[in-house]
């Protein structure tokens, strides 16, 4: 089970897409898992062939513990197996009329055979306390964990004795979403001593660029600004590498690489930032499409478990609707994330006079550990130079 | 197409964007992207996607003529052959 970011702990297994014996390649999707942020599509990283699966459908398992073993193709022989893992929470995935999967419509979602792990067993009680329970009775009793213990002894629990199985233990998958933001901005806010910066950016230049290169363009080939504002923070970081990374284990691990998280509001509630790899790479247009294929991945519930672990540095933008500034929350573990406002005319003095121009509110909050304000201030100058000749991006 | 078709096409593209919309409690002539809470990335892909259907070009500079679904509905039976 692949860690997703810092603050996940477990996962469910809801696809495998690839049969025993089948070959595999390095970057192939063998399967999904269901988290809190969504359906999670599980990458190889490895040539060789699967030799088993080596958790059921619809379980939840740890971080860490392994799903499948896959061997390599040189390998004669298939490794000796390891323990099967058990489930670390009895409680069984939401059923499907209770939280709806997010469904992919290229791939059709695999049928688990049982999609329920079997409950622990009920304990025996010593025959003076012993209780008679419905099998209704003890089916919902598994299904949402009351202990039948706690409703007494010396009586026949039926159905009615227990909650619907709906109820606050078994939350939807917007709370569950909730829940993971709220643990991640929380860790955030107690372990990083955040440092924050603003400016303002001239988007004119950007904007026109924009524009001008959209007018004879179909709409599949068009570009938005959001783009501009990536490739510039990719290219911005060349320079400031301390704000381009990951801090765990008391350590700054810089990446030499900038993959660049993108803030993407959820309809219906809650937000994920995964990452544009290598945002620094490739033509506008190659990012855009990149960009692209991201928000409709994203909107469809399903994304790699690499653009979630992966960001390096997170950009939260309000688009053209929202409002002038943002400051952002860094995103453990990363170290900084950059803010863009809505952009709107302001009078500017240049040369002596008042003009309109088309400006921005630019923030950054970066990690106190890591860096200080005249970095900072450097880095951000940076990302708004960059921004002043959208031809060169 | 008929003008029906259109507004046929219009509701089944915008339910692939904001799926949870009720066009009959939609306030037609409002702002479509703020009634329906749709950011620039998504009326992209609702443009995209209405373009490819009814082989219009959607120009950028059109936009301002597309503001409320009404205005959008209007475009399309003005553009389409």
């Amino acid at each position: 089970m692949p860690s997703l970011g810092a603050d996940m702990e477990d996962g469910t297994l809801v696809e495998q897409l690839i049969a025993p014996g089948e070959r595999v390649s390095r970057g192939d999707i063998i399967g999904a898992v269901e988290t809190q942020k969504g359906t999670i599509e599980i990458e190889v990283f490895e040539d060789g062939f699967l030799d088993k699966w080596l958790v059921p459908l619809g379980t939840k398992v740890a971080v860490g513990t392994p799903i499948a073993m896959i061997r390599a193709s040189d390998a004669p022989d298939p490794p000796t197996e390891p323990d099967v893992p058990q489930p670390v929470d009895p409680t069984p995935p939401p059923s499907p009329q209770e939280a709806p999967q997010p469904v992919d419509p290229d791939i059709a979602p695999s049928t688990p055979e049982d999609p329920q792990p079997m409950p622990p067993p009920i304990p025996e009680f010593p025959d003076e306390v012993r209780q008679r329970v419905t099998p209704a009775a003890r089916r919902r009793a598994a299904q949402t964990g009351v202990d039948l213990r706690s409703l007494g002894a010396g009586k026949t629990i039926a159905l009615d004795d227990l909650k619907p199985p709906k109820d606050e233990t078994e939350p939807s998958p917007v709370s569950a979403m909730r829940r993971a933001i709220a643990d991640a901005m929380s860790r955030s806010k107690r372990e990083i001593p955040h440092y924050y910066l603003s400016d303002s950016i001239d988007l004119t230049a950007a904007e026109a660029f924009v524009a001008n290169r959209n007018a004879d363009l179909p709409p599949d080939h068009r570009l938005l600004l959001g783009v501009l504002y990536i490739r510039a923070i990719a290219r911005a970081l060349a320079k400031f590498p301390e704000f381009n990374g990951t801090f765990e284990n008391d350590q700054f691990i810089p990446d030499a690489k900038p993959h660049v998280g993108m803030a993407i509001n959820l309809r219906g509630g809650g937000l994920v930032a995964p990452a544009l790899h290598n945002a620094h790479e490739g033509s506008l247009d190659d990012l855009m499409a990149r960009l692209r294929d991201l928000v409709e991945r994203v909107r469809q519930g399903r994304f790699r478990a690499r653009e979630l672990s992966d960001p390096t540095i997170t950009l939260t933008s309000l688009g053209d609707r929202g409002v002038v500034g943002i400051t952002g929350v860094i995103f453990p573990p990363q170290v900084a994330i950059i803010g863009i406002g809505t952009p709107g005319w302001t009078p500017v003095v240049r040369d002596g006079h008042v003009v309109a121009r088309r400006t921005a509110h630019i923030t950054l909050a970066a990690d106190h550990r890591v860096s200080d304000g005249h970095r900072g201030a450097g880095f951000l100058r940076a990302v708004i130079s960059q921004l002043q000749t959208p031809e060169a991006l | 197409m008929t003008r029906a078709d259109l507004r046929d096409t219009l509701i089944g593209q915008l339910g692939q964007i904001a799926p949870e919309i009720d066009i009959s409690t939609l306030d037609t002539s409002a702002d479509l992207r703020d009634e329906c809470d749709i950011d620039s990335m998504d009326f992209l892909r609702l443009i995209t996607a209405l373009g490819r259907e009814l082989s219009l070009e959607m120009p950028e500079t059109d936009y301002e003529q597309m503001r409320s679904f009404d205005n959008l509905l209007s475009y399309l039976r003005d553009h389409v052959a």
